[in-house]
C-alpha cells in the first residue's frame, strides 16, 4: 500500500549520484588537474608500495583528503543545522546564529594562542576538543538564556538577539586573541576565521569523517521526536518525548558536528541553513527524511563551493567561508522575507 | 476511571487549584465548566502531567500518573490542546500519524497506518490528507487535531483504559462542527474503556451533551453531576454571576438556559 507514504527514498540515489560526480570532479580540478589515469596510477601504487610521481603524491596526500573533508564538513553542517532548526522549531536557525560556530572559533583561538604556552596536549583531538568546549559554553548559553523564565519557551526573536549578544561576546574574545598572538598564531585565527579546506589531511579526514557518521546515526534516532517538536513543546510532551533528554542529546550532537568540522576547516557558515531549505522545498519537512538527505546534500553542496574556491581565482585560493556566504545570504533575507515562515 | 484527588496547585501565592477532587467515569461525556480564570485549564494540565508540581495524586486506573513512563502514559493518554502552530510545512496525513508516535519506534507499521486511515475516516477529514496542514484555516486545523488524538488512542489497551483530554475543543469550530464533535464524542462513547474530559465554555451545549458536568469557580469543585443537578439556579449565579432563565423539556428531558 503506497497510501501515507512519502516517496521520499527516491531522492536518495539521484542525490548520491550527483555527489558522486560532485565528488569526481572534486578530485580532479584545482590549481593542477589531474588526470583520471594518473588517479588510477596513484590507487595502485598506493597498493603496491611503488613510489608515485608528484600529480600522483598531490592527488593521495593533498587533494583526495580535501575531496573528502569536502564532503564530511558538508554533511556535518547540514546535519547540525537540521537539528538545530527541529529543536529551535524555526527555519532560519544556523549553527552560525546562535552561537556554536562562534564558540568553538574561541576554543580553538585559545588553544592556538595559549596552546603553546601550556602544553596540554591530546595528539590530534587537542583543537577539537578545545572548539567543542567553546561551542558547548556559547550554544548553552544561547540555549537558557533565550528562555522565557515563566513558560520556559525560547522565542525566536529572543534567540537571534541572544544569539547576537553571545557571539559578540565570544568573536570578541577571537579579536582579543588575535590581538594578543603574535604573526603566525594570528594568522591560523584569521584563516580559522574565514574558512578552508586546504589544510586536510588523513588524520583529520578520518576524524570528521567518523564524528559525522556517528552522530547521523544518532540524531536519525531523534528525528521522530524532532518530529514531534514541529507542534510544539506541550504536543511533543504529549506524544511521550522527553523533552530535557532530547534538548540535551541534540545540543550535544549539534556541537560535536559543528565543533568537530569547525575545529579543522575554520567557520564555515550558511551551509546548515541552506541545505535543509532546499530539501524543504523538494519534499517536505520530515526530519528522518531531512537528516539523511542532509548528509548528501551538505556534501554535494560544500564539494561545490570548495571547488569555487579553488578555481574563482586559481592558482591563488578564495577562502571557503567566503563562497558559502555569497550563496547564504541570499537565501537567509529571502527566508526573512517568506511571509510562509511563522514568527 | 481517571481520578484526581486533593489537587492544590499553586503559583508562588496564587492558589489556582484548591484542594479539588474530582473524578471521570469511562463511558461518560465528562465536560467541565466555569467561569475564565476558574482554573479549568490549570486542572487539564495536571490530569494531563503536563504540570507535575502540584500537591494531591492524578490516578489513571488506580496508577499514579507520576509512575507511569512518558511512552506508557503517551500510549493511553490523548491531549487536545487549542492553537496548534506548526513550525513546518507537513501533509495533513504527516501531522495525524504524529499521534501514532509512541506506538512505533522506527518507520509506521500498517497497524498504524490503518489507525490514522480510520482516525481520517471517522472525523470526515480523509479528502484533506494530502494537503498542507499551513494551507488549513483554523477550523479544518482543529478538525486534524481530531484525528490526530484519536489516531493516539484508537486501538483500546486491555486492563489500561484510554483517555482523551480536550481543553476547549470547540474553539475554532462553527455551530454545523460543534455539533458534528459532540455527535462523534458520543459515539466514540460507546466504547466502554474510553475516559472522556473537556472543558467547554458554552453551557448549552455542555447541557445538551455532557453526561456529567462539573463546575469549577476559584479553583474548587463546587458541583459535580448531572446537568439537573449542576445547572441549576444558585450554582450558575454563583459561578458566573448571572441570573438565568432554566428551560426545562420534561418530554424531551432537556434543559436550556437563558441569559438576561
Amino acid at each position: 500500500m503506497t497510501k501515507f507514504n512519502n516517496q521520499y527514498k527516491a531522492w536518495f540515489p539521484i542525490l548520491g549520484i550527483v555527489l558522486l560526480v560532485t565528488f569526481f570532479f572534486s578530485m580532479k580540478l584545482g590549481a593542477i588537474n589531474i588526470s583520471w589515469s594518473e588517479i588510477q596510477a596513484s590507487f595502485s601504487k598506493l597498493l603496491s608500495g611503488e613510489a608515485m610521481n608528484l600529480n600522483e603524491r598531490i592527488f593521495m596526500q593533498i587533494r583526495l583528503p580535501r575531496a573528502l573533508m569536502g564532503v564530511f564538513v558538508g554533511a556535518s553542517l547540514a546535519i547540525a543545522g537540521v537539528l538545530m532548526q527541529a529543536l529551535f522549531r524555526n527555519p532560519i536557525v544556523e549553527p552560525g546564529l546562535i552561537g556554536t560556530s562562534s564558540g568553538a572559533a574561541f576554543g580553538a583561538s585559545l588553544y592556538f594562542v595559549l596552546g603553546s604556552v601550556i602544553k596540554i596536549h591530546a595528539g590530534e583531538w587537542t583543537l577539537p576538543l578545545a572548539a567543542c568546549i567553546g561551542g558547548t559554553l556559547s550554544t548553552v548559553a544561547v540555549f537558557f538564556l533565550s528562555q522565557n523564565r515563566s513558560t520556559g519557551k525560547s522565542s525566536v526573536v529572543a534567540l537571534l538577539l541572544t544569539g547576537i549578544a553571545i557571539n559578540a561576546l565570544f568573536l570578541s574574545g577571537v579579536g582579543f586573541l588575535s590581538y594578543l598572538a603574535r604573526d603566525p598564531q594570528a594568522r591560523s585565527i584569521i584563516f580559522w576565521n574565514l574558512g578552508t579546506l586546504s589544510g586536510a589531511n588523513w588524520v583529520s579526514v578520518s576524524i570528521v569523517g567518523t564524528i559525522m557518521i556517528v552522530c547521523l546515526f544518532f540524531a536519525l534516532r531523534y528525528a521522530k521526536q524532532l518530529n514531534a517538536l514541529m507542534m510544539g513543546e506541550d504536543e511533543a510532551i504529549f506524544l511521550g518525548v522527553n523533552l530535557k533528554k532530547l534538548q540535551i542529546g541534540v545540543i550535544a550532537l549539534n556541537v560535536l558536528l559543528v565543533a568537530v568540522a569547525t575545529s579543522f576547516t575554520g567557520a564555515i557558515g550558511f551551509v546548515g541553513l541552506v541545505v535543509p531549505h532546499l530539501l524543504r522545498l523538494m519534499k517536505g519537512s520530515d526530519n528522518r527524511f531531512l537528516l539523511l538527505g542532509s548528509a548528501l546534500m551538505g556534501g554535494i553542496l560544500l564539494s561545490l563551493a570548495d571547488l569555487a574556491s579553488r578555481l574563482l581565482l586559481a592558482p591563488a585560493e578564495l577562502p571557503i567561508g567566503i563562497v558559502t556566504s555569497l550563496v547564504g545570504v541570499p537565501v537567509f533575507i529571502m527566508l526573512l522575507r517568506k511571509k510562509q515562515y511563522y514568527f | 476511571m481517571l481520578e484526581a484527588k486533593e489537587i492544590t496547585f499553586k503559583i508562588g501565592e496564587k492558589v489556582l487549584l484548591d484542594n479539588a477532587s474530582v473524578q471521570f467515569e469511562a463511558g461518560k461525556l465528562n465536560l467541565i465548566i466555569g467561569p475564565n480564570g476558574a482554573g479549568k485549564s490549570t486542572l487539564m494540565k495536571v490530569i494531563s502531567r503536563q504540570l507535575i508540581d502540584y500537591q494531591g495524586t492524578v490516578s489513571y486506573n488506580q496508577v499514579d500518573s507520576k509512575a507511569l513512563s512518558d511512552k506508557k502514559l503517551a500510549q493511553m493518554r490523548a491531549v487536545l490542546s487549542q492553537n496548534i502552530d506548526l513550525a513546518f510545512p507537513l501533509k495533513v496525513w504527516e501531522v495525524v500519524m504524529m499521534g501514532r508516535y509512541p506506538h512505533f519506534t522506527d518507520a509506521p507499521r500498517q497497524i498504524d497506518r490503518d489507525a490514522c486511515e480510520a482516525a481520517l475516516e471517522f472525523f470526515d477529514v480523509m479528502y484533506m490528507a494530502e494537503r498542507d496542514y499551513l494551507t488549513l484555516s483554523g477550523g479544518e486545523r482543529q478538525r486534524v487535531h481530531f484525528a490526530r488524538v484519536l489516531t493516539q488512542i484508537w486501538n483500546p489497551i486491555p486492563n489500561q483504559g484510554r483517555y482523551l483530554l480536550l481543553d476547549e475543543p470547540l474553539t475554532f469550530l462553527d455551530i454545523h462542527y460543534q455539533f458534528q464533535f459532540m455527535h462523534k464524542l458520543r459515539e466514540l462513547l460507546k466504547e466502554k474503556d474510553l475516559v472522556v474530559v473537556g472543558v467547554v465554555h458554552d453551557l448549552n451545549l455542555a447541557a445538551q451533551f455532557g453526561d456529567v458536568i462539573h463546575l469549577i469557580q476559584d479553583g474548587k469543585l463546587i458541583a459535580s453531576g448531572t446537568k439537573h443537578e449542576v445547572l441549576n439556579t444558585k450554582n450558575i449565579k454563583k459561578a458566573f454571576h448571572l441570573e438565568p432563565v432554566i428551560y426545562n423539556n420534561k418530554e424531551k428531558g432537556s434543559l436550556h438556559l437563558f441569559f438576561e
